[in-house]
């Protein structure tokens, strides 16, 4: 069914009762061409535009639990494309590019918020630093600019921009196509896109082991029997080095908890979105109300989906900092996802050393933003046993070759 | 939050130590010596794995010094704590992340 006015209208006449499912929950079938690891954002994007953009239809995406809920259902969806690097301008704006006319293309809405992004800087090494930045993503294309801290103030009142404070704001980068969008709806705009070119969306299927012949992928172990592939997309974020074991390679990634935390619901009183590195914390307002907070990773590795108490109380510091307005909120809900930390800060997508395997991961803190544009180079990567030009520069090898692509002033904060 | 046991001061809040990441990880004698594989294995290539992982912990707010724990990444339950340089202990060694 396509959504619109009239089928919203047809709908309330029966009490919003009959609405048919979004997608199918099929059988897995005894093999596909590809099979997705990992019902994430990025999973399904991938699986959409397989089956969208290169004709390769007989896909499955297998996921553990329900999807979307890994990183995509609890990240603070802030969008942005200002990076550095011309690799990771490119790759991110082709992002934005997509999410831009997503809601239309996929007949869904992700409910895109352009409202702005700033970046913060309080001290002078930070200022050079994040001016040189935007110019650098200026000869890119992408839109940036540097604002004073009058202009701060006039776009965010309520922000502390005093220079009494114990970081004072000496300025702040701007993109003003950067913002925020409904991180659920992008997994299941997709998920629906992808099942009405016939994907089979499987949920609660672990896969637990590969099945390799003279270092090829014959197909997957999962927790509902054996499925055969072709190829195999893996896309698991936090648990990338837990599938590589299984298919004997280790990646230079780590996985480590990032908390958000969202307060009580308020009036409308902050309409952009504001990040800081130095004082570590991130914040916007969603439409229902809540405050949604971020701020860095915890120190150590972990899988458990929580995190350690001090971070929460480092965040509320720097946030009460910024927005003294925000002291006497009630926090309602804090949780954790697995992050997937790569040394450069950047993400690996394409091949690996088992042939017809394909490993997508390493986006970290920062990955939402991605989302599209990480599914539509995967796609490719997989369709044609190549990478596109926009991920060529994301290998594995580039671990061995030196060729990092730092981006750690980027993406040094959560976000 | 972790309890975390200093082998030199005893158990402590998580807050007063500060993380050195995956141990036993010995520099290479002779960097030069290696290929560029061997090199970035030694760089940047990590076991990170899900459950009993050993790492390198300092008691940065205490007596500072380094020493070894081995902790289940899932459950956070901490298995063992021994000293740098020493060998892990072996209960701790069955099932655990390779060193
Ligand atoms: C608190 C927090 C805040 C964040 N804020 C932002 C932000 O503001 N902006 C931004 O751009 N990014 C942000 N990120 C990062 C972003 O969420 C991720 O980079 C991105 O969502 C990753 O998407 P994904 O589809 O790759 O991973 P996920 O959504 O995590 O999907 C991976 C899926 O794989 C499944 N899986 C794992 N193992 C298996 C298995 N063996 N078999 C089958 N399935 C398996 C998992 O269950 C999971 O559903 C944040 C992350 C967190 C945790
Ligand atoms: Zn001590």
């Amino acid at each position: 069914m396509k959504y619109s006015i009239f089928s919203l209208a047809r709908n309330a006449l029966s009490y919003h009762r009959d609405w048919p499912r979004a997608w199918r929950s099929p059988e897995p079938k005894k093999a596909y061409d590809v099979v997705i690891v990992g019902g994430g954002g990025h999973g399904l994007a991938t699986a959409y535009y397989l089956a969208k953009l290169h004709g390769v239809r007989n896909v499955a995406v297998l996921e553990k639990g329900w999807i979307g809920g890994g990183n995509t259902g609890r990240n603070t969806t802030i969008i942005r494309s200002n990076y550095l690097w011309d690799e990771s301008a490119h790759l991110y704006e082709k992002s934005l590019k997509l999410y831009e006319s997503l809601s239309q293309e996929l007949n869904y809405n992700i409910m895109l918020s352009q409202r702005g992004v700033l970046n913060l800087a309080h001290n002078l090494h930070d200022l050079r630093e994040l001016s040189r930045r935007v110019n650098a993503i200026r000869l890119n294309g992408i839109d940036s600019e540097v604002l004073t801290p009058e202009q701060i103030k006039a776009r965010v009142p309520i922000l502390n921009t005093s220079p009494d404070s114990r970081y004072p704001v000496l300025g702040a980068s701007l993109q003003k196509r950067g913002g925020v969008a409904r991180h659920d709806a992008v997994a299941w705009g997709f998920a629906r896109g992808a099942d009405r070119y016939g994907v089979d969306i499987i949920q609660n299927c672990e896969v637990t082991g590969f099945r390799l012949k003279k270092g090829a992928v014959e197909g997957v172990e999962t927790s509902r029997g054996y499925i055969g592939a072709k190829k195999v997309g893996v896309v698991v974020a936090g648990h990338a080095s837990v599938l590589a074991a299984m298919a004997g390679f280790r990646l230079p990634i780590e996985s480590h908890p990032l908390q958000a935390l969202v307060s009580e619901p308020i009036k409308p009183i902050h309409h952009s979105v504001v990040m800081s590195s130095a004082v570590h914390v991130y914040v916007s307002q969603s439409d229902k109300g809540d405050l949604v907070i971020g701020a860095g990773i915890d120190a150590y590795n972990s899988y458990a989906q929580g995190g350690s108490f001090p971070v929460v109380e480092h965040q509320m510091g720097a946030l009460i900092e910024l927005f003294p307005i925000f002291s006497r909120l009630r926090m309602l809900r804090q949780w954790g996802g697995i992050v997937d930390v790569c040394p450069d800060a950047s993400p690996i997508i394409g091949k690996t050393p088992v042939k017809g395997i394909y490993f997508n991961c390493g986006w970290g803190t920062g990955g939402f933003k991605a989302t599209p544009g990480s599914g539509w180079v995967f796609a490719h990567t997989i369709a044609h046993d190549e990478p596109h030009e926009l991920n060529a520069p994301f290998t594995l090898e580039r671990f061995t070759s030196g060729e990092l692509i730092d981006e750690h002033g980027a993406a040094a904060v959560a976000h | 939050m972790l309890l975390i046991e200093c082998p030199y001061c005893g158990p402590r809040d998580e807050y007063e130590f500060s993380y050195g990441g995956e141990a036993h990880i010995v520099r290479p004698k002779h960097p030069e010596k290696l290929s560029d594989e061997e090199w970035a294995d030694y760089l940047f290539l990590r076991t990170n794995p899900k459950g009993a992982y050993r790492e390198r912990w300092c008691h940065a707010h205490g007596c500072r010094r380094w020493f070894n724990v081995e902790r289940d990444t899932l459950s956070h339950q901490i298995i063992a704590v021994y000293e740098m340089g020493a060998e892990p202990p072996r209960a701790a060694r069955k099932g655990g992340s390779k060193p």
